[in-house]
């Protein structure tokens, strides 16, 4: 199993923090699952053209493969001005409309006031509906309280973490399976 | 539609299209040479020839997995190999061509074929030629305005006085050679929005609608668009030749046509588009109101029907090598077309 993180701003620490954890996580308890950890802040991504995904170079190129052969997608969100970042929101714009059929993705997201946790809701999940993903309906909402010093202090935020993996891994293989049961029945 | 050569007395066109694909064959991971490969397609439009098949033609691609780039070079070589088929491009990207250059290239297998040639004009849906020919994809849509007009004026004057933003100025300029007859059909490529065939219809041209799958009646809403735009910019939509062009392939059941092609619409999906086709989507295929022509020849007669009864268009194009299916296959393709797919269509859609 294919697992992306993205860590979706080129600025601050918070996110980035809290899936250093994700990955952490995963590595500890699935080793079984290849998980690779995309931080924008690492990559010059250009703004999308409108061109097929295949014809991007250099770091837009290797970031958009990456997304597209992925089982399952993490994606951790910072909120800046009442929306997702620019920055991610150009991955999505950068990708076929369906490019998130057959997977799975959940959503952690860091914020600096509480009023912000709805965003992901009604912001977040339509553009992934849109795209065909089979999302996590529950997502972890982290505050500026819950970090310290880049160190997750919240034993609660790591639980929700935790779980947030354990559903998205259960959910991939299980969408897998249901698939695959049912398109070996088409019979071609 | 004496000006398109086009006879709706003899009943609805037939005819076949590639665009020159060349995977690793996802059975075997093998892949036949480039050379086989053109040489097979220039095979194959005998063979459509001999079967009764109307109407052949290839298509450019410039990227990975394709062989067909020069397809005006490999459509002279089909000229030369038949005496009667119709032969055209499917399409020809003009955003990116010099219009003078695909008037005398396609001119002159007017010519060499006797009067068979036709250009069907595109822009392209992967983009990589435009980096590889030198222009920038941010003029997509006026590149292929701009060429598309100019190009019709070659085909309608003898002598064009043209000046634009992407090509040098043409000063009483004599294009030749000039096509048989004077002229020959020229097409416009329209990739399936009702947006994109208003446009066809506001120019007043034959119009090529491309279809991957979904219900038949959503393409409906592209050629009633089509016609509605024609008569509203003073054209008769009676006039105006419609082609569709989309998958094809038969075999003796529909599950057997489906197990042979799948791999081949997945696989070829994969490589040139970045992603393949979901098997529920290819499954629905199946369905007599879906467009996709796959399945045995009787589903493939009633589907077909249905097609032209919704849409009264003058040709159906069918691709069938999609991923490169290999040629064994497709001669059995063109065997189920000649002896019971084509006597069928023609005697129901002829005399109308």
């Amino acid at each position: 199993m294919k697992i992306v993180g993205i860590s979706g701003s080129k600025v601050g620490s918070k996110t980035r923090t809290a899936m250093n954890y994700t990955v952490k996580s995963i590595n500890e308890n699935y080793p079984e699952a290849d998980v690779t950890l995309i931080d924008l802040a690492d990559y010059d991504v250009q703004f999308s053209d409108g061109r097929n995904y295949l014809d991007y170079e250099g770091d837009t190129g290797f970031v958009t493969k990456a997304v597209m052969e992925a089982d399952a997608i993490i994606i951790g969100t910072p909120i800046f001005q009442a929306s997702i970042p620019a920055t991610l929101k150009n991955i999505f714009d950068l990708l076929p409309v369906d490019a998130f059929r057959d997977k799975v993705i959940s959503m952690l997201v860091t914020a600096g006031s509480q009023k912000h946790y709805l965003i992901a809701e009604q912001q977040l999940k339509p553009i992934l509906s849109y795209m065909k993903a089979q999302i996590v309906q529950t997502f972890v909402f982290i505050e500026e309280k819950d970090l310290h010093r880049k160190e997750i202090s919240n034993d609660d935020v790591l639980f929700r973490i935790d779980r947030l993996i354990e559903n998205t891994i259960v959910l991939t293989k299980t969408f897998k399976e249901i698939r695959e049961s049912k398109e070996a029945e088409y019979g071609f | 539609m004496e000006k398109y050569r086009i006879d709706q007395s003899k009943g609805m066109e037939f005819g076949l299209y590639t665009l020159g694909d060349h995977i690793p064959n996802p059975l075997t991971g093998e892949r036949i040479s480039t050379e086989q490969r053109i040489h097979e397609i220039i095979e194959l439009a005998k063979l459509a020839e001999q079967a009764g098949v109307d109407f052949f033609s290839v298509g450019e691609s410039h990227q990975e997995y394709f062989t067909t780039q020069a397809h005006a070079v490999v459509l002279s070589a089909i000229a030369q190999a038949t005496e009667k088929i119709k032969i055209a491009s499917s399409s020809t990207i003009i955003s990116t061509s010099d219009p003078v250059r695909v008037f005398e290239n396609f001119a002159t297998i007017d010519l060499i074929s006797k009067g068979r040639a036709e250009i069907v004009a595109g822009r392209a849906s992967r983009v990589g030629l435009f980096d590889l020919l030198g222009y920038d994809i941010r003029d997509y849509e006026e590149l292929f305005e701009e060429k598309f007009d100019l190009l019709m004026q070659i085909s309608e004057k003898e002598e064009v006085n043209w000046s634009g933003q992407f090509r040098a100025p043409l000063k009483d300029a004599k294009v030749i050679p000039r096509p048989l007859t004077g002229s020959m059909p020229i097409w416009r490529a329209v990739g399936g929005s009702p947006a994109s065939a208003r446009k066809a219809g506001n120019a007043g041209v034959p119009m090529f609608l491309a279809h991957l799958g979904g219900p038949a009646t959503v393409f409906k809403r592209s050629i009633d668009a089509y016609r509605a735009a024609a008569k509203s910019s003073g054209f008769d939509p009676s006039e105006l030749p419609i082609s569709t062009a989309g998958f094809f392939y038969a075999a003796d059941t529909t599950q057997q046509a489906q197990r042979e092609t799948y791999p081949f619409i997945n696989e070829g999906m994969k490589l040139t588009n970045g992603q393949g086709f979901p098997k529920q989507h290819f499954a629905q295929g199946a369905d007599p109101h879906d467009v996709m022509n796959i399945g045995s020849p009787q589903q493939i007669i009633e589907k077909i029907l249905y097609q032209h009864e919704l849409f009264g268009h003058q040709r159906f194009i069918g691709q069938m090598d999609f991923g490169g299916v290999p040629f064994d296959k497709l001669m059995k393709n063109i065997e189920l077309i000649g002896t019971e797919i084509l006597p069928a269509i023609k005697k129901y859609t002829k005399g109308k």
